[in-house]
């Protein structure tokens, strides 16, 4: 059995009291019947509250034409309704916006359970309400306890009214106040009679119906006992925040089995209440066994409205596999420690229950230590439950009949020659074909009107005497019979066949098309990848246009995918997504919300994380399964955009890390090499001065020239330094300008001259080479540290060539020394980057310039090892786009 | 240029560099005076006229670039800019404005030297130009328009002949590609630096012993081009 809960104040108290104190606060005005004054006493309170000085607006008052209450207006502010028709027309409603915009303190909202007309914001007023809270405002409402929704059919019992106008018991329990509206039921039908409740008219037949004593007395026992019950949740609920909670009275849980009745609600509803009293914590579960699949739309629905029922009032649900439903009950019950099973129980003649066994039953004698509970079936749909052998009432469609009939012609035909070698019974056989193909085809309906035609045509053309309906032979009228049965028989079977086969293709394909999605989205990366994937395939499976809108921080939204084709949402639409966002619930068409609008949105929204909405635009309202579908996607497209989320944050951590390893690298190396040179040149410097004349010419001339040197190797060093930081920072302006190769050649020639012994290095360029179009700074830059790379770490000849290459230039610098380590040819190309056995002595920055450069030119740069001999080899190519061509338009002024 | 030693104004902000260059140029001849900022080298450089102004752009008071047409205006000095290594806009703006030639920091004595002598040099050329350019293998003879290569005649066009004599006319000092192509495409300004590469390197092709190796028209990289007289190369 589950622990007692400790008494440390719960976390979750407190929090649901932190978040009670931003929300506005709801006050309802609770009573049993319509005229015991609910809205009287609020309009009173309401009186007094703004001559305290408090903002009080009326967002709507219903007076029913009571007069007394009609006096009560006078004096507070009223927001005028906001017509939702072509004027002149009663269409209104109250102006929701309005009041949010106005924002006062209180809002006075009568009716709580009132259903809003179409074109309203929300199909009903509690979400307006609702709407208002959220934003802060208090409201003050009213209700009657047959609005409640666990309470329904308990009143409808009463009073034989069932009432349609329902709120979730949600909205209710989330009001701070109750305030219980009572009046006896001989002081409500005295009001009745005097005229202030009705009309006369009205009120004669309303004294007939819903106001007899009995019913009074009933419904204001059941408004006391719901304000009671709630007292209690409060005390206890406060209490718990306070840590003073007592260990629960009755460790109890409920579980109650869902099944496709009619009157699963009722059960359900039953056990909420048994629930509430126990103060039990309850599921609702379904068991799928194979007779799922024969279950008609209609049925499935029930199902899934009952299980959504049960979680609207607060219950675990869910669908379990299996064989046998008690079995799979009872497993699961003890699983989860119920206590309670809660069960339906159909009116079912009892030879049925002694020959197939009932549920209960099994439940009853298997259950052990679980207490069954079975809640009788009152609803009409109980008594007419079919038996579970029936297949789906026929249907037959036109073709259907045509077919049979041609079916019963082509069986007539084939059996006319047989006939003069087989024995007219076994004709049957060919007849039983046809119906046999007919069910197949075209369904039961079919099948049934093939065995029929075909009996009659048996009868007609095969049965003595010939073409008459009359049948001289009784063993003929036993065939006959008999093949009416057989035929029967069989068009059920094969219809049932058939529509198995049906259920199961579309099971198939909607599998299908989860695992084409799972498979689309397993092989993207980026979250608009997989925004796109989503789109298409669900643009796809329900032949519409599809839109995914993501996250943009914390409530808007962008366009991220669309399908088939581009398109975009209009403002109102916009409008509608962001409520999705904001609430998590789906809006538009077919939704609680917005129902107007041309398009469905549903959140995507993992546990961890709300990416985004997926919009659809269906052709009508979605059936259960097809939502069903749509959420299955959608969920697959959540969890495929969480992943998406989590790797480039991923990334983006990576990214960072990096950085922050290579400016440790480079804080290290700024600090060597630029102490290096520095150190040389104080040493000689200082060293001159204080030996001056005591050192030979000869000795200062090399001090002197040691300056110069470290001088400029301190220089080269730091425009590496800015050429890095700028090409990190992404600031280097790249002007491209047509160049002469041969020039440029020649000045990074000249630029080494000094670093290199003289003839070390040699330029070769091709002749005939055309101009290149690119910044001659970088180019320049690229090709001296390429250079004074190979200077500095290879040996022998260096040279630095210019050829034409595939339709561009490439520039190649080799040099004769021990070439590249095997296997780093890329990474000689990252900062920092040393090569094992080169003298030190470099910046470990040259070369990773090149590389940003030669990606700012468009070019590409490469190392290898050479070919033909020992030494590195690297590559500076430009592609043809980057040629100039060097033959000027023709201009007849400039010639010799 | 007045009797006795030459006169070299300094207008730079750095001690350590204004103490260099003078110690170079007093080994060189010159007589020397020193400036701090820009209105302070403007004052000198009104009361002592001097023949050569070495002036750096990164002024405390002011662009130092804005100086340069003051300058020319007295007694039209001969203009050395001194220039950070990777501000190629500033050089060819200074250029435009009336500079004789620039050196980029940091630099060496031997090519300051140079610069100073190609840029005094031309100071004296401008003030009487001559006639005819003869350096034993190019000739040109400005009067008539001819142009011989040992005796040859390469065939320039008129925008090559242009090219070759603005430069000539300007021999050692640097030209930018605007100076060039303003002079070149005069009345038909459709003229760019693509245009004006595709006719030097013909113009080289033409007249130049190793037109892969230029010695003659020399490319300044990014600035514009100088033409380099062989006795001074």
């Amino acid at each position: 059995m589950t622990e007692p809960p400790d008494r440390r104040p719960s976390p979750d108290a407190l929090l649901a009291l932190a978040q009670a104190e931003r929300r506005g606060k709801l006050k309802v005005y609770l009573g049993a019947a319509p005229g015991v004054g609910k809205t009287f006493e609020m309009l009173t309170d309401a009186r007094k509250k703004r001559l305290d000085g408090a903002d009080i607006v009326a967002g709507v008052i219903e007076t029913h034409g009571r007069a007394e209450t009609g006096a009560l207006i006078e004096g507070l502010e009223i927001l005028p309704k906001r017509r939702l028709g072509p004027s002149g027309s009663q269409l209104e409603e109250m102006d929701l916006d309005g009041l949010l915009a106005r924002k006062p303190a209180i809002v006075l909202v009568d009716e709580l359970a009132h259903s809003n007309i179409d074109g309203a914001r929300h199909p009903k007023r509690w979400m307006d309400v609702d709407e208002l809270l959220a934003a802060g405002i208090d409201v003050w409402s009213t209700l009657n306890v047959q609005h409640i929704e666990s309470l329904n059919d308990i009143v409808a019992r009463i009073t034989r009214v069932r009432v349609r106008e329902t709120i979730p018991d949600a909205v209710l329990e989330r009001a701070d106040t109750i305030e219980l509206i009572d009046l006896t039921p001989d002081e409500l039908i005295e009001r009745l009679r005097a005229g202030k409740v009705y009309a006369p008219d009205q009120a004669q037949r309303a004294l007939r119906h819903y106001f007899a004593p009995g019913n009074l007395s009933a419904l204001r026992e059941l408004a006391m006992r719901r304000a009671a019950d709630r007292i209690d949740v409060q005390v206890r609920g406060f209490r718990q925040a306070q840590g003073e909670t007592a260990p629960w009275a009755a460790v109890e849980r409920i579980l109650v089995c869902i099944d496709d009745r009619e009157a699963a609600d009722e059960v359900v509803r039953h056990a909420k209440r048994l629930a509430d009293r126990a103060r039990a914590g309850w599921m609702a579960v379904h068991v799928q066994t194979g007779r799922d699949t024969r279950l008609s739309e209609t049925e499935r629905g029930r199902i899934a409205d009952a299980l959504s029922l049960a979680a609207r009032l607060g219950a675990e649900t869910s669908t379990l596999p299996g064989d046998d439903v008690a079995d799979t009950v009872l497993t699961y019950a003890r699983e989860q420690n119920v206590t309670q099973i809660v069960v339906g129980k159909a009116k079912r003649p009892r030879l049925f229950e002694a020959v197939f066994g009932s549920v209960v039953r099994r439940l009853i004698d298997r259950g052990e230590m679980i207490a069954i509970y079975v809640v009788p079936e009152e609803g009409a749909g109980a008594a007419k439950r079919r038996l579970g052998l029936l297949a789906p009432w026929p249907v037959l469609t036109p073709i259907g009949a045509v077919e049979s009939l041609g079916m019963t012609a082509i069986a007539t035909a084939i059996a006319w020659p047989l006939d003069a070698f087989v024995g007219v019974s076994n004709l049957t056989l060919v007849y039983l074909a046809a119906v046999l193909t007919s069910a197949l085809t075209r369904g039961l309906g079919s099948g049934l009107l093939a065995g029929v035609m075909c009996a009659l045509a048996y009868n007609w053309f095969y049965t003595d005497p010939r073409f008459t309906f009359t049948v001289a032979d009784p063993e003929n009228v036993l065939a006959i019979i008999a093949f009416s049965g057989a035929a029967f028989v069989v068009s059920v079977l094969a219809a049932r066949a058939r529509s198995q086969t049906q259920a199961a293709r579309t099971e198939a394909r909607t599998t299908r098309e989860l695992l084409g999605l799972a498979r689309g989205l397993a092989s993207v990366a980026s979250e608009d990848e997989v925004a796109n994937t989503l789109a298409i395939y669900a643009a796809r499976a329900f032949d519409t246009n599809c839109v995914v809108l993501a996250r943009v921080g914390l409530d808007d939204l962008r366009l991220a995918a669309s399908a088939p084709g581009a398109m975009g949402l209009n403002d109102s639409d916009m409008a509608a997504a962001r409520w999705t966002l904001s609430r998590g619930q789906p809006a538009g068409m077919g939704a609680d919300t917005l129902p107007g609008g041309r398009w469905l949105f549903v959140p995507l929204r993992t546990s961890r994380l709300f990416s985004g909405v997926l919009a659809i635009a269906p052709k009508a309202v979605l059936s259960p399964a097809e939502r069903r579908r749509l959420d299955a996607l959608a969920d697959q497209g959540a969890g495929a955009l969480e992943r998406a989320h989590i790797a480039r944050a991923y990334q983006e951590s990576h990214v960072e890390m990096e950085a922050e390893r290579l400016r440790g690298t480079m804080l290290a190396s700024l600090s060597h090499d630029l102490k290096t040179p520095i150190a040389g040149i104080l040493g000689a410097a200082s060293s001159l001065r204080t030996y001056g004349d005591r050192h030979d010419p000869a000795t200062r001339e090399d001090l002197l020239k040691g300056i110069e040197v470290e001088a400029d190797r301190m220089q080269r060093y730091v425009v590496k330094l800015l050429d890095m930081t700028k090409l990190d920072a992404g600031g280097v302006q790249v002007r491209p300008e047509a160049i002469e190769i041969g020039d440029v050649v020649s000045e990074v020639l000249r630029r080494i001259d000094p670093l290199a012994a003289p003839g070390r290095v040699v330029g070769e360029i091709e002749p005939g080479l055309p101009m290149l179009k690119v910044d001659a700074e970088l180019l320049h830059q690229a090709l001296f540290n390429l250079v004074e790379n190979a200077v500095l770490h290879g040996e022998g000849r260096v040279v630095l060539r210019a050829r034409t290459d595939r339709g561009g230039v490439s520039f190649d610098v080799t040099d004769e020394g021990r070439g590249l380590q095997p296997g780093s040819e890329a990474r000689v190309f990252e900062k920092f980057h040393r090569e094992a056995n080169s003298a030190s002595g470099g910046t470990g920055l040259g070369l990773p310039i090149v590389r940003g450069f030669a990606k700012l030119m468009g070019a590409s740069v490469s190392a290898r090892n050479r070919e033909d001999r020992s030494g590195a080899a690297f590559e500076l190519a430009f592609p043809a786009a980057a040629i100039v061509s060097h033959v000027l338009a023709h201009d007849a002024r400039d010639t010799p | 240029m007045s009797g006795g030693r030459p006169k070299a104004l300094i207008i730079d902000v750095e001690r350590a560099i204004r103490r260099f260059l003078r110690s170079t140029l007093l080994a060189e001849g010159f007589e020397v005076l020193e400036a701090g900022s820009a209105s302070e080298g403007l004052a000198l450089a009104r009361t002592a006229r001097p023949d050569l102004v070495v002036l750096d752009l990164g002024l405390p008071d002011g662009d130092g670039a804005t100086l340069i047409k003051p300058l020319a205006a007295l007694d039209a000095p001969a203009i050395l800019v001194l220039s950070a290594l990777d501000n190629e806009a500033r050089k060819v703006a200074a250029l435009d404005e009336g500079a004789d030639d620039f050196v980029a920091k940091p630099f060496g004595v031997p090519e300051f030297m140079a610069r100073v002598r190609a840029a005094l040099r031309h100071r004296l050329q401008k003030s009487g130009a001559c006639a005819v350019y003869d350096d034993g293998r190019l000739s040109v003879d400005f009067v008539r328009r001819i142009v011989r290569i040992n005796g040859a005649d390469p065939r320039l066009t008129p925008r090559e002949y242009a090219v070759l004599t603005e430069l000539l006319n300007h021999a050692g000092k640097v030209l930018t590609h605007r100076h060039l192509i303003q002079k070149i495409w005069a009345e038909d300004p459709t003229g760019d630096v693509q245009a004006l590469r595709v006719h030097i390197r013909h113009l080289r092709q033409k007249i130049e012993a190793q037109p892969e190796s230029p010695v003659l028209v020399v490319t300044v990289p990014s600035v514009g081009y100088r033409f380099l007289p062989p006795n001074l190369a």
